[in-house]
């Protein structure tokens, strides 16, 4: 059939010369699109081109705009102006017809409509608001084909904010009879899941009507939806395994019709989205797994016959079986699988082989073994994606022995492609092997040179950031000192030679080495020599403007001798003058250190390189200023980012009511309310020019001159690096994935590794001995991937062990980091974070952490955790005692719980009551038990010893619960019961039904209040009366008063931080206080703090980034949700800055007293 | 503070992509061998510079691919990268090019390549690019009725077949309402 395609598409040029007469009917030329697509063909340049289209829609817009134009030209119209998009050039104008088009056309010209707005408007345009009356019409429209096209254009794009108005209808049409119908409407919802999962949760229940619909086709479009639900979380979908077993079994099987065959393979596309499927649901999951082995290996058997696609579905396989649990059966299977792809001369199965291998080979390093030679013939294919793909397997098996070699081949591969994409991940590549295996200094440096020079100007900035803190890093060991001076003399020679062609990163790395590390070249006899390179360099033309400040840089740390201040002089003398005000900076520094040597021993000590300065990166010393400023009616600062995405706001519709009235200082910022989810908390506080990203920003550019000079990165790739050089005292181990093959397959046919294939030349056997070193037999016991025997860290030069004794010190490290790394392993896998793994260290330690991101896990999952965790904290929290008299007592609680590891568990309920509550708290009723709950508290027993009242407070989410419990321990009933509780800051209302009027004889009743604040305050008294009569008895009344504070009234707010974003720019009430800030051994302490403050006043975090975390919470107040505060923290010097807003002035200021008094008692 | 990091960096990649990339096919592009764009589908957001820069930047890459080497290419800067596969077959004067989310299956996603010409051919009796050129807005129709919102809706070329006949037809009556005898199909 392609043959036939291929000889009609070869005949075209022919046929465009033959114009008008050419295929019948084809070729309207006589139309108006014939002409331009002719007038257009005819054309020689781009000028030309721009000229021509330039008058259709010059023309096409008169056309558009004439009245007397029909709706049938108006299609011919848009099918000319989807040309022209397609060319490249806008054609706006049409936009506002295309939708006309699609709102009154007839079926035809509405077709057309909505092709042209579905091409033309993008999912944000505000046009398309303009539409959503039209789908509404179409989707209800009887006329199927309007049906169709309506669903189509949905499933394109809506706005987010108009699927409920729609959703209803989309809904119904899955009960459509007609299946097409039914199939579109299926994805269509897919696409409402996408851009907004929480407006379609309710029909998740719809989605399973879906899968088992009758008719194929619309549940292999409701498997679109499953494979998204269950990627995100498998854990919720397990149940679906047997049924997709099924499927596929029946798939398998070809109990389809007929027409879903493809080249007599029954619904292939079906089968492997069943194939993925199953291997979301079977990852580490042996139950679920081995309900699948059967069908697995049924597909396997099946998918022989020679077509593209049962590879495709073979592939697929393969993929399944070597993610789930494995099994050694199908894994040997699915080994002969992939060499069947690698050793396949088409090259496209190569290519999958070889992809399958490079993942396979992350599990089980042995399975390169038996294609060598296969490995070695890729690696000089002619394709070159082949080349890299063999080169990313080869990366995947790299250890310590054969390093040299594949990062040879990799070099070799760098130097002859040109393509950008290839350079910079390869380069990355190596750097990272490197920095991993390098076997001595020499080969690492020379190594790095290469990197550097063949990476250009296009690496990662992280690369040369990564190589300047590795030497920058370490004590001044002898090993640290060779390699310091191997680099400056490497650099030197270099820069003796021809410098024109060494990359700007390149030479800004070597100035920074140069100006730190000259010193270590103590034969050097010219003290001037490397100051006159670094001159030389400055004076060349192609060496840009950034790089001449590093230069600078460089010069103002060396001019230490006579010799070299002289040429500073010189140097300076040309530079101050620069327009550049850089450069004029720089050289002024150089001239004003050059001359004095005091002032320059005490800016730049020699010996200082490696302590760490303290860099305050949101400027936050200059807040006082910023909010003078700000108070004087300054316009708040805004980033260069957030004024763009202002820009391009203010052109689009204005959607906002007018007159939002807020403070000056905000009111510039209204516009951004509606920057929804680009909002970030970083953009907010930039907003209040609190800080600035100024210095990002600089960061990103390439590490402007000096960034590094004596100032310690902060943050690296790896995170955190203060505090991972502390933790890292010991070498990290390099913790592998856990291998499904631990299981005892052996290493496949290993014996082949001398014999196979063909006779290979010796050459090929030679570099496959070099290349494939260290993955033999020998280390067996290593089955899990890469197995060095001692590998060598650059990067994690362990910093301290040189002080704690060289040989014990390390042997003890390796002892205790290999623990860690197994207790490493267990713990990812029960959590899944990958990032345990880098923390390292002692176990214990490792086990703390883990805990306390197992509690953070579970608190920020959802409500029903959240309660446990809230229960737990206000047993700990302190609780107030009513003695008889009405006197209050602030009880201390009894233990404070900062150590996460001191909290029993998450549901310790039982354990924190005491035995005489237990009564008590089994007349709670039942909706209440499931939440969070203080303890009990006495209420005036003493007044009357026959009656006793106590108080309870359970957490319900939309309002506080007051329980009081009133238990006669006479036997006489008592009769003409009434309480009631008044506090005029306080919302009360009694929900226990009727009020209770007796209560018999040794039984407790029990009355239920909801409470909310009226208005907030940091404590509150609720005052109390019981009015009761015994029998026969005068009445009587008990008063008590029970206190209440802010903090029982609040709940955690869960916004998103696009959503927190738009509020905190609506709210008005601000304060702004400096609090403590926790310090634990564990953590962050602005996560420490922050924990503290989510555990004691029940907050959400919303978001932490950096040293900023915003944090939000609700005080329940009045009806309904209340009334939000949201806080911005920032760690600034050792104390936390929060600044609090809400809509409520009382709230702020409460809640601050709260949040000082919790921060204080932890 | 690896956590912090890894929140950081997620907020990032939130922002840069606005819905991830759980659309399968991200773009179908047709171009001629000179780089013409016939058609140009994206079924993710980009503006308009860019999408025009995908498509130099992809013809760029498949034209410098020789005729016996693979189909599949990773590597375009704008829509390749190690997210994106690039899965393109070449007939005669055209290249089909589908930019797909990289754990799609690729030979799955070539087979609907050919799937998708041979319904071309069908529809058009003997496709060759100048039907692509004069009935761009068929094309586009032909492939809503296989990918829909960048979700693969059908592969069976009779089912597709028919759902275009049906439209077709419709068009047929329409034509004639208007009086106007054009030759289309």
């Amino acid at each position: 059939m392609s043959d036939v395609v291929e000889k009609t598409l070869s005949a075209l040029p022919s046929l465009l010369s033959l114009d008008s007469q050419a295929g019948p009917g084809k070729l309207s030329s006589s139309s108006k699109l014939g002409n331009l697509i002719k007038g257009i063909t005819e054309l020689t340049s781009k000028h030309e081109e721009e000229k021509l289209i330039k008058k259709e829609l010059a023309s096409l817009k008169e056309q558009v705009a004439s009245p007397n134009t029909t709706m049938r030209q108006m299609k011919e119209i848009m099918v000319r102006a989807i040309y022209c998009e397609m060319l490249g050039y806008q054609a706006s104008f049409s936009y506002i017809h295309a939708i006309k088009l699609a709102q009154q056309g007839s079926v035809l010209e509405k077709r057309v409509g909505y092709l042209a707005v579905s091409l033309f408007l993008k999912e944000t345009d505000e046009f398309l608001l303009l539409l959503v009356n039209t789908v509404l019409k179409d989707l209800q429209s009887t006329n199927l084909i309007e049906v169709c096209m309506a669903l189509t254009v949905v499933s394109q794009m809506f706005p987010k904010d108009m699927i409920p108005a729609i959703l209803p209808v989309v809904e119904e049409k899955l009960t459509h009879p007609k299946e097409i119908i039914r199939r579109k409407a299926v994805l269509a919802l897919y696409k409402f899941y996408l851009i907004a999962p929480n407006q379609v949760q309710h029909i998740h229940s719809k989605f399973r009507k879906a899968l088992c619909d009758k008719d194929p086709g619309v549940m292999t479009a409701s498997l679109h939806i499953y494979l998204q639900l269950i990627k995100e979380s498998p854990e919720s979908y397990k149940d679906l395994t047997g049924s997709m077993v099924t499927i596929l079994r029946q798939v398998v099987g070809g109990k389809l019709p007929l027409d879903f065959n493809y080249h007599s393979v029954p619904a292939p596309w079906l089968q492997i989205q069943l194939l993925r499927i199953l291997a979301y649901l079977g990852k580490e999951d042996q139950g679920t797994s081995e309900v699948m082995y059967d069908v697995l290996e049924e597909s396997l058997r099946r998918a022989e016959m020679n077509h593209n696609i049962t590879y495709a579905i073979l592939y697929e396989c393969v993929k399944t079986i070597y993610t789930v649990h494995p099994k050694s059966q199908l894994l040997e299977k699915a080994a002969e699988c992939i060499g069947n792809f690698v050793l396949s001369p088409k090259i496209n199965l190569k290519y999958l082989g070889l992809k399958a291998l490079t993942y396979v080979v992350q599990q089980d390093a042995n399975l390169a073994l038996p294609h060598q030679i296969t490995i070695i013939e890729c690696l000089d294919h002619s394709d070159v994606i082949i080349k890299r793909e063999t080169l990313e397997l080869l990366f995947r098996i790299t250890n310590a022995q054969n390093v040299t070699v594949i990062v040879e081949k990799m070099l070799e591969f760098l130097r002859l492609t040109s393509d950008d994409y290839s350079t910079i991940d390869l380069v990355g590549k190596v750097a990272e092997l490197a920095e991993k295996y390098a076997p001595d200094n020499v080969w690492f440096i020379q190594t790095m040179n290469s990197v550097f020079s063949l990476g250009g100007d296009v690496m990662q900035p992280d690369i040369p950031n990564n190589f300047l803190r590795l030497l920058a890093e370490g004590v001044d060991s002898v090993e640290d000192r060779q390699l310091r001076l191997f680099a400056v003399d490497s650099y030197v020679s270099l820069l003796q030679g021809e410098t024109a062609k060494l990359p700007q990163r390149f030479l800004q790395v070597i100035s920074w080495v140069l100006g730190e590390y000259s010193y270590l070249r103590e034969e050097d006899s010219d003290p001037g020599s490397v100051m006159r390179l670094l001159a030389r360099l400055l004076d060349q033309r192609h060496t840009s403007t950034e790089t001449r400040s590093w230069v600078l840089g460089a010069m103002t740390k060396l001019c230490s001798s006579p010799v070299s201040v002289a040429l500073a002089r010189d140097v300076c003398e040309r530079y101050s003058g620069s327009l550049n005000t850089v450069l004029r900076q720089r050289a002024q520094e150089l001239m004003i250190l050059s001359q004095d040597t005091k002032l320059r021993a005490s800016v730049l000590p020699a010996e200082g390189r490696l302590e760490s300065l303290e860099v305050d990166s949101s400027l936050s010393f200059l807040d006082g200023y910023v909010s003078e400023a700000l108070a004087a009616g300054a316009a708040p600062y805004k980033s260069p980012h957030q004024r763009q995405e202002e820009l391009v706001q203010e052109k689009a519709l204005s959607l906002e009511p007018y007159g939002l009235s807020l403070p000056v200082s905000l009111s510039s910022c209204s516009i951004t309310d509606r920057l929804t989810d680009r909002q970030s908390p970083t953009l907010l506080s930039m907003s209040s020019g609190l800080s600035g990203n100024s210095t990002e920003l600089s960061h990103k550019e390439g590490s402007t001159a000096l960034k590094l000079d004596g100032v310690k990165r902060v943050w690296g790739k790896d995170g955190y690096l203060a505090q991972q050089q502390s933790a890292g005292e010991t070498p990290i181990p390099q913790v592998e994935l856990p291998s499904p093959l631990l299981s005892p397959q052996s290493p496949p046919s290993q014996t082949q590794k001398p014999s196979s294939g063909p006779e290979p030349d010796q050459e090929k056997r030679q570099l496959a001995s070099s290349l494939f070193v260290g993955l033999g037999s020998h280390n067996s016991v290593c089955l899990m991937g890469r197995a060095e025997p001692a590998p060598r860290h650059f990067r994690r030069k362990p910093r301290g062990e040189s002080s704690s004794g060289a040989s014990e010190g390390s042997s003890d490290s390796s002892h205790s980091s290999r623990s860690a790394a197994v207790d490493n392993l267990l713990l990812s896998n029960l959590l899944d974070t990958t990032t345990v793994a880098s923390e390292g260290g002692a176990a214990t330690t490792t086990l703390q952490q883990t805990s306390q991101r197992t509690l953070d896990h579970t608190t920020s999952n959802g409500s029903p955790h959240v309660e446990g965790t809230e229960q737990r904290v206000e047993a700990g929290g302190p609780l107030s005692l009513i003695r008889g008299n009405g006197m209050v007592a602030v009880v201390p609680p009894t233990h404070t719980r900062t150590d996460p590891q001191t909290q029993p568990d998450l549901h310790p309920a039982p354990a924190l009551e005491r035995p005489r509550d237990l009564p008590l708290t089994s007349h709670l009723p039942a909706e209440l038990s499931g939440l969070a709950r203080s303890e009990l508290t006495t209420l005036c027993s003493d007044h009357d010893p026959s009656l006793a009242l106590s108080a309870c407070r359970v957490y319900k989410e939309d309002a506080l619960v007051l329980l009081v419990f009133i238990s006669n321990n006479t036997d006489s009933t008592l009769h003409q019961m009434a309480l009631q509780l008044t506090c005029k800051e306080l919302e009360i209302s009694c929900i226990s039904g009727s009020p209770l009027k007796e209560v018999k004889g040794h039984s407790v009743s029990v009355c239920l209040h909801t409470v909310v604040m009226k208005r907030a305050s940091v404590q509150v008294e609720l005052a109390g009366l019981l009015s009761y009569q015994r029998p026969l008895g005068q009445p009587q009344a008990a008063q008590f008063s029970l206190s209440l504070s802010l903090k029982h009234f609040l709940r955690p707010l869960t916004v998103s931080t696009g959503d927190y974003g738009k509020m905190w720019l609506s709210f008005s009430h601000d304060l702004k206080q400096n609090l403590r800030l926790v310090t634990t051994e564990h953590q962050e302490p602005l996560t420490a703090t922050l924990d503290a403050l989510k555990g004691k006043l029940h907050l959400h975090i919303v978001d932490v980034i950096g040293s900023e975390g915003i944090v939000a919470c609700r005080l329940l107040q009045g009806q309904g949700q209340g009334q939000p505060c949201l806080l911005h923290c920032r760690v600034h010097a050792d104390s936390l800055a929060v600044w609090l807003r809400s809509p409520v002035p009382e709230l702020p200021d409460s809640l601050l007293y709260h949040c000082q008094k919790a921060l204080t008692e932890t | 503070m690896a956590r912090v990091e890894t929140c950081g960096s997620r907020l990032l990649r939130r922002l840069r992509f606005p819905i991830d990339q759980s659309i399968m096919i991200k773009a179908i592009l047709i171009f001629n061998n000179h780089g013409k764009p016939r058609l140009s589908k994206f079924y993710e957001h980009y503006n308009e510079d860019t999408e025009q820069q995908i498509i130099r930047e992809t013809f760029h890459l498949v034209s410098k691919r020789d005729e016996n080497v693979c189909n599949f290419l990773e590597g375009g800067m704008l829509i390749g990268g190690s997210e994106n596969r690039l899965i393109y077959r070449h007939y005669a004067t055209l290249y089909f090019v589908f930019c797909v989310d990289s754990s799609e299956s690729e030979l799955g996603i070539l087979d609907l390549i050919q799937v998708f010409v041979e319904t071309l051919d069908k529809c058009f009796e003997n496709v060759c690019e100048l039907d692509l050129i004069f009935h761009v807005d068929k094309v586009h129709n032909i492939l809503a009725e296989m990918v829909m919102g960048g979700m693969v809706l059908e592969t069976n070329m009779n089912e597709i077949i028919i759902q275009v006949d049906a439209q077709n037809k419709m068009e047929k009556s329409e034509t004639f309402i208007f009086q106007s005898p054009r030759q289309d199909r």
